[in-house]
């Protein structure tokens, strides 16, 4: 069941034209100069510096809470990050320029081309999180540190390797696009092997091939496509479209990938941990978390990834072999276990939201007095400097949280169900697994 | 090179470096008549900058902020009030200094265990009220007092002192001699009990009612309005460390006891300033000093750049309260 966006002319024409997006980027990448800057020369309060309040608490919110669930990679449409390394690539900021060549254009060599280094990149974000979120000088020299890396990578390797294979934002996004309700894919892929040169790919004089360095008619699932619309703008027959769809249509073919089989865990684990770091009471722990290089802190980030990358998948492994031994199934283990990964994409996206929810609506307030004084140099543009905190629809906090997790449990074993159809694996140790850790994540946030 | 593409690049480059021109432009703007005040406790810099220049009558504005957490500012011997300084926040604050000379700004608020360490300097220049005369040396200076010797007294009273009922033996007994200041000051509440015992006119008279003239001449040499004073005084400034009932049990005062200010252990202990034996054997001077000066050492800081004279005989009369009954007088 789809329903074509493109259809409609004014999307259609809207997607296509190159100023729009331009427009949009042109914001974006204004805005997060703006937050490196910020952090760099702002206040080093954190609740009162931009950095800080727009990156990690405003926009984290529009992601996790809007843009992922419905647009998927709608937001790494319009992420400012990769923007100036490939307009200096290419040389040009709207279309391609006549006989203008990439610079070094390498390929991405092909022992990489997976998104381990992204598990890693995200990992290593998250063990520095404490200082990251908190500390606006920290977190303006990641984002700038993230900018130049984008830079670099444009400058010496073909299309966007920074957003496929290095960005740690990138990577979760993409699995938990598999869940929205949006995709891009062509309409007819018999059209697709009959088009010469391929333009979707190769590119051509409207349009450079897919950045995502996706073939769009292999597009099956929503994990690698960027939503960048270029191969709107360079296909010759028409034949791509945007569709809305169910709400995680791509889950029901299970990934066999290991990488993203680990991503599902990494992402559900950081869930728990923040949850449990940043939520709780323990000080003796928020303490270690944020005392980056002492003895506590190694002993904290030894702890999380212990937690992320053995106890959470050992159990899994765990479950995902009593279904094979009780349903007599001779599937590779391996395969079993990346497929069934699938089902922790509903439970961790939900998990995340769960999180999100308690500590964007506890700062949200923040977000007021932010916009008018930015760098908390004393301004008031909008006369919100002044506004007091207080935390929001306090009431309804803890039903949302429930009835996130609980619809992720639900959803999960929806999904479990589905790819015991495929593997032919009783699906319940899995589902008791899921229900653990969303009893393990309603104990943290609750 | 086409039209969009140009148009496409000035829109990108004037946008980008309006976000980056466009605030340092508005700070430079904003901060060309002010001085940026920054805070942040004493571990991590105290004030930045440490010291302000200014002139005598020209109006010195400040803008001030905290860069961790809620601090105080005020500058000493200069009547104004204390204002908050909010982190991440601006408080705009203008100075007016008639007379040249070196002021002590200070932090108003209890941020930290070495709150007190958070101090700078403005330098005022130029030609503005001069005074007729130079201010005198402090009294304990005069004295020539050994601030740091042990003064415990051998004699206190076995009930509280009252003030009323030393009023009434005062009536009876006239005391005149042992009412004016400069004895009052310079002698501790133990030694002027000593003096009365030996008086022969007040021989007649038993230790406890000695002791309330002693509170009667304690009484005599305050007012009200000052005790006021020093008591909220001391619950600003002094508390921290000394305790909101001034038995030495502040806020910091654990963390005193097991480090001094130069980081060796040690026991630094604020004073209680309820125990009699210590405080009934200082007299106000050895306590003007001990103020004025600071602990040299320990974690009392000095006062003498911040409190005026009449300020420091406030906090003293008041610690004398805890000694004394108090009465109208």
């Amino acid at each position: 069941m789809r329903y074509e966006l493109t259809r409609f002319p004014l999307v259609k024409a809207v997607l296509k034209n190159r100023w729009p997006q331009l427009v949009v980027y042109t914001v974006m990448l204004s805005g997060f100069l703006l937050a490196i800057m910020d952090g760099l020369v702002g206040t080093p309060v954190g609740n009162q510096n931009y950095a800080i309040v727009f990156v990690w608490i405003a926009w984290w919110a529009i992601l996790i809470l809007a843009a992922v669930p419905f647009l998927g990679r709608g937001w790494c449409a319009v992420c400012p990050i990769p923007l100036p390394g490939e307009w200096l690539s290419h040389g040009a900021i709207l279309a391609p320029r006549d006989g203008k060549k990439p610079w070094l254009n390498l390929r991405w060599p092909n022992r990489f081309r997976n998104i381990w280094s992204q598990n890693i990149t995200f990992l290593l974000v998250a063990l520095f999180s404490t200082v990251v979120l908190t500390t606006p000088l920290v977190s303006g020299g990641v984002l700038a540190a993230m900018l130049m890396v984008a830079i670099g990578t444009s400058l010496v390797f073909e299309r966007r390797a920074f957003c496929r294979y290095l960005c740690p934002v990138g990577g979760f996004i993409g699995l938990y696009a598999q869940a929205a309700p949006l995709e891009l894919r062509v309409k007819n892929r018999d059209r697709c092997v009959q088009c010469a040169g391929k333009p979707c790919y190769n590119g051509s004089a409207a349009g450079y091939g897919c950045p995502w360095q996706v073939f769009p008619p292999g597009l099956t699932r929503n994990t690698y496509c960027g939503l960048c619309m270029e191969c709107l703008r360079t296909c010759p027959h028409d034949n791509i479209a945007l569709n809305l769809r169910p709400f995680g249509a791509d889950l029901e073919k299970p990934s066999r990938r290991m990488d993203e089989a680990f991503k599902a865990f990494i992402m559900l684990g950081a869930a728990m941990i923040y949850a449990l770091v940043l939520l709780g009471t323990n000080g003796t722990l928020k303490s270690a978390a944020y005392s980056v290089g002492s003895l506590t802190w190694f002993g904290y980030a030894v702890g999380s990834l212990v937690f992320i990358l053995s106890i959470l998948p050992g159990f899994f492994w765990v479950s995902v072999r009593m279904g094979q031994l009780l349903s007599g199934s001779i599937d590779p283990m391996r395969h079993a276990f990346a497929a069934f990964a699938t089902t922790l994409v509903p439970l961790g996206l939900m998990s995340w939201i769960a999180f999100s929810l308690s500590f964007v609506l506890t700062n949200a307030t923040y977000i007021l007095s932010s916009l008018s004084d930015p760098f908390g140099w004393g301004w008031n543009l909008f006369g919100t400097a002044g506004i007091t905190w207080q935390p929001l629809l306090t009431t309804l906090v803890i039903p949302m949280q429930v009835l996130a997790l609980v619809g992720g449990l639900l959803w999960s074993i929806r999904i479990a169900q589905k790819v015991s159809a495929e593997t032919h694996i009783t699906p319940l140790p899995v589902a008791i697994y899921a229900t653990m850790a969303t009893l393990t994540m309603l104990g943290l946030i609750l | 090179m086409k039209r969009s593409e140009i148009l496409a690049r000035c829109l990108v480059i004037i946008a980008t470096l309006s976000v980056l021109v466009i605030p340092p432009a508005v700070r430079w703007f904003n901060n060309r008549q002010a001085v940026e005040l920054h805070a942040r406790i004493a571990e991590t810099g105290g004030w930045t900058p440490e010291s302000i220049s200014a002139q005598a009558g020209t109006p010195l504005h400040l803008r001030l902020t905290s860069d961790d957490v809620i601090h105080g500012f005020a500058v000493g011997k200069l009547n104004g009030p204390a204002v908050d300084v909010e982190p991440g926040k601006v408080t705009s604050l203008t100075l007016n200094f008639d007379k040249p000379g070196k002021y002590t700004f200070y932090c108003t608020r209890w941020c930290g265990l070495n709150h007190w360490r958070m101090r700078g300097t403005i330098d005022v220049t130029g030609k503005g009220l001069v005074d007729p005369q130079p201010a005198p040396a402090p009294l304990y200076m005069t004295l020539n007092l050994d601030l740091d010797a042990p003064h415990p007294t051998a004699v206190i009273p076995v009930v509280k002192p009252s003030a009323v009922r030393g009023k009434e033996l005062a009536n009876a007994h006239p005391i005149i001699r042992y009412l004016i200041p400069d004895y009052y000051r310079s002698h501790s509440p133990a030694q002027v009990y000593l003096d009365l015992r030996a008086d022969p006119s007040l021989t007649i008279l038993k230790d406890p009612q000695v002791w309330d003239l002693v509170a009667y001449i304690w009484q005599q040499n305050t007012t009200p309005a000052e005790l006021a004073d020093g008591r909220q005084r001391f619950a600003r400034n002094c508390a921290a460390c000394h305790g909101e009932t001034a038995a030495g049990n502040g806020v910091f005062a654990d963390d005193l006891a097991q480090f001094d200010t130069l980081g060796t252990s040690g026991d630094n202990r604020p004073v209680d300033f309820t125990n009699p034996i210590t405080m009934l054997g200082a007299s106000p001077v050895l306590l003007q000093g001990k103020i004025i000066r600071g602990g040299m050492g320990t974690g009392m800081p000095m006062w003498g750049s911040i409190f005026s004279d009449d300020q420091i005989w406030s906090v003293i009369s008041y610690l004398y309260s805890y000694h004394f009954e108090e009465s109208i007088k």
